[in-house]
């Protein structure tokens, strides 16, 4: 590392193991923000009796009161379902890959970014499972030995997805906790009463002995690396759902690396629209600098060139493999029907982008925020494009179609951005929110290094 | 025997901490143990331990994907077989993907799993939290404990061996 790079630091001033607990703690203990959670867990509330009541009515009514029908069989709950298992990816990256690229910056953010990786996978799990038709036997999804003979048909990426979703969210699940469970540790150290009872159950006992640690850096090592291996594995099963099909603007091998691509733009996008309201909110603008806003919106730039990437490839093998309705739909996105949403999409997903060349662009926190959204609904709006354009399109004009999202495919969508701030808002009030065994380490190598 | 389960010398750096453990090492101490607010490194080796952890991780995932695969093929060959113009019912390529997730996730929760039972957590209560002062373990202070099962321990000589290393203090940990 050059001296030019070491003299801008991960954190502003020089915190000290006790000055890093206290802030982090603080952020869990301190009544000066309990005023306006209350009010935003309230909004949240409503957002989540929203999903209950969307959810009500599909096992109630079942999908008719959605608005997909012929030919146009999957809806925005689709949409829906890759949007957010595309946010989720962020939170693996920045926790897996760059823990075994040994980044330090990531040390600042990493549980937050799983923490949003966790909530979005369940909200985006839902998505299949309510659009299954009848979402009462999603288990049969599981092999289970029943009295049918039954087997689910291991053949089809419907049931890959179940697999891919259901492993990723699980392994998210306790590579969060294993990192969190020193930090409980700190917290019953430093809580009294039913609070510190309640975090020792969660704490499981930890004490901190050299050997546990041993363990515990072995066993979260391991657990980066089989993570990493979700990273780009999950968003390539969530492609098959598509790719495996033969309908044109499906039908593209290049889908995979696109699709995984496009998460990871998507999932940075979405650490920066929760972060930078975030740090200033719980002040910890300390521990996450504008240097760490910096490296994801980098991050994102470079996923973003991967994804614009896709979207020549995609265009120029749809014209290259000379297949007429391939060449159909390329014509209704460049200058037919799909035209308006697709440089719609290029526009958000592609031009603005490329502002983070320029390093103004990626240290003003409100262009980055502005950006962030753009982004997040650029990216939506491409999973329409992919869902529902090809869908409403097909093979023969005789069997197009038209789709519009019912109010119940909103309340939906809404329903699950209510849920993911609800149980963000929970977490950012009962668990640390940044990694405090970490940033100690990082704080003890910088004293070595005497710097 | 005494009524003392070990002593506990509480240092205010890791690097103290670290020189503390090699010194007892080097005095012929062997039930010693470190604690820290953070893995300190070096600490493992001073105490000559090393983790076999990542043999769990390989073997529950080596069977963890051979089981899914085989089962796979049971399911679609031999139990449930479906004719489906004539391809083969063993569809190997098809199969990978379930296998790789399964490789992974029993992988992961092997290793989870052997983690907390060979570190012998959850245990809610140890007798090292009746000691006030270490519930800095978990913020900022390095501990360096040495216990009484130790074939060399002797109570006076072990305080004054600790009291040599100048730690802040030195506690006793009861039984």
């Amino acid at each position: 590392m050059t001296r030019g790079v070491d003299s801008e630091r991960w954190t502003e001033g020089e915190p000290d193991l006790a000055e890093v607990n206290d802030l982090v703690v603080g952020t869990v203990q301190s009544p000066r923000t309990r005023r306006s959670w209350l009010v935003a867990l309230t909004l949240a509330g409503f957002g989540v009796l929203a999903l209950a009541l969307a959810v009500f009515g599909v096992f109630w009514w079942y999908v008719g009161i959605w608005g997909i029908d012929t030919p146009v069989y999957w809806g925005i709950a689709i949409t829906n379902f890759v949007w957010w298992v595309g946010i989720a990816h962020a939170g693996t990256l920045i926790s897996a890959i760059l823990l075994l690229a040994e980044q330090p910056w990531r040390r600042s953010i990493n549980r937050f970014a799983e923490a949003m990786t966790l909530f979005a996978i369940a909200c985006a799990g839902m998505f299949p499972l309510l659009h299954l038709g009848r979402p009462e036997f999603f288990y049969w999804l599981l092999p289970y030995p029943n009295t049918y003979g039954y087997w689910p048909q291991f053949l089809s990426p419907l049931v890959w997805d179940f697999f891919a979703v259901a492993t990723y969210g699980t392994v998210s699940l306790v590579f969060w906790y294993i990192g969190l469970v020193p930090d409980l540790a700190t917290m019953r150290d430093r809580s009294t009463g039913l609070r510190a009872r309640v975090y020792g159950l969660f704490a499981l006992g930890w004490r901190g002995s050299a050997r546990h640690w041993e363990r515990h850096q072995i066993a979260y090592l391991l657990l980066a690396g089989l993570a990493t291996t979700l990273v780009v594995s999950v968003h390539t099963i969530v492609s098959f759902d598509f790719a495996v099909a033969q309908l044109p603007g499906w039908h593209v091998t290049v889908f995979p690396p696109y699709f995984v691509a496009g998460a990871i733009f998507s999932g940075f996008a979405m650490v920066l629209t929760l972060l930078i309201p975030v740090r200033a909110w719980l002040g910890l603008r300390a521990l996450v600098t504008a240097r760490h806003l910096d490296y994801c919106a980098r991050l994102m730039l470079t996923a973003g060139l991967v994804v614009a990437y896709g979207y020549a490839a995609e265009l120029f093998f749809a014209w290259y493999s000379g297949d007429p309705h391939e060449r159909d739909l390329l014509a209704s996105h460049l200058h037919g029907r799909s035209a308006p949403l697709f440089w719609l999409i290029v526009g958000l997903n592609v031009v603005l982008p490329q502002s983070l060349w320029w390093r103004a662009a990626r240290r003003s926190t409100v262009w980055l925020f502005v950006l962030s959204i753009a982004i997040n609904l650029g990216m939506w709006l491409e999973r329409w494009l992919i869902v529902i354009s090809s869908l409403e399109h097909g093979f023969l004009p005789t069997t197009r179609g038209a789709y519009w999202p019912t109010f119940w495919d909103w309340l939906t969508l809404a329903g699950t951005l209510g849920f993911f701030t609800f149980f963000m808002l929970l977490f950012l009030r009962f668990v640390p929110a940044i990694a405090m065994s970490e940033l100690r380490e990082l704080v003890a190598e910088r004293r070595r290094r005497g710097a | 025997m005494s009524g003392l389960r070990g002593l506990l010398a509480e240092f205010a750096g890791a690097d103290d901490v670290l020189a503390a453990a090699r010194a007892a090492r080097r005095a012929g101490y062997v039930a010693l143990e470190v604690f820290s607010p953070y893995p300190v490194e070096g600490v493992a080796e001073a105490l000559a331990f090393r983790s076999r952890l990542a043999w769990v991780t390989f073997i529950a995932g080596l069977l963890g994907g051979a089981t899914i695969f085989l089962f796979q093929g049971w399911v679609h060959a031999i139990d449930w077989h479906l004719d489906i113009g004539g391809r083969r019912s063993f569809a190997a390529p098809a199969f990978i993907v379930p296998t790789f997730e399964i490789t992974i996730l029993s992988a992961a929760l092997a290793t989870v799993f052997a983690m907390f039972v060979k570190n012998g957590l959850p245990r809610l209560h140890h007798p090292l939290f009746a000691i006030p002062a270490f519930e800095r373990a978990s913020q900022d202070r390095f501990f360096l404990f040495i216990g009484a099962d130790d074939p060399r321990f002797a109570e006076s000589a072990a305080r004054a061996f600790l009291e040599s290393l100048a730690p802040l203090e030195v506690h006793d940990v009861p039984r």
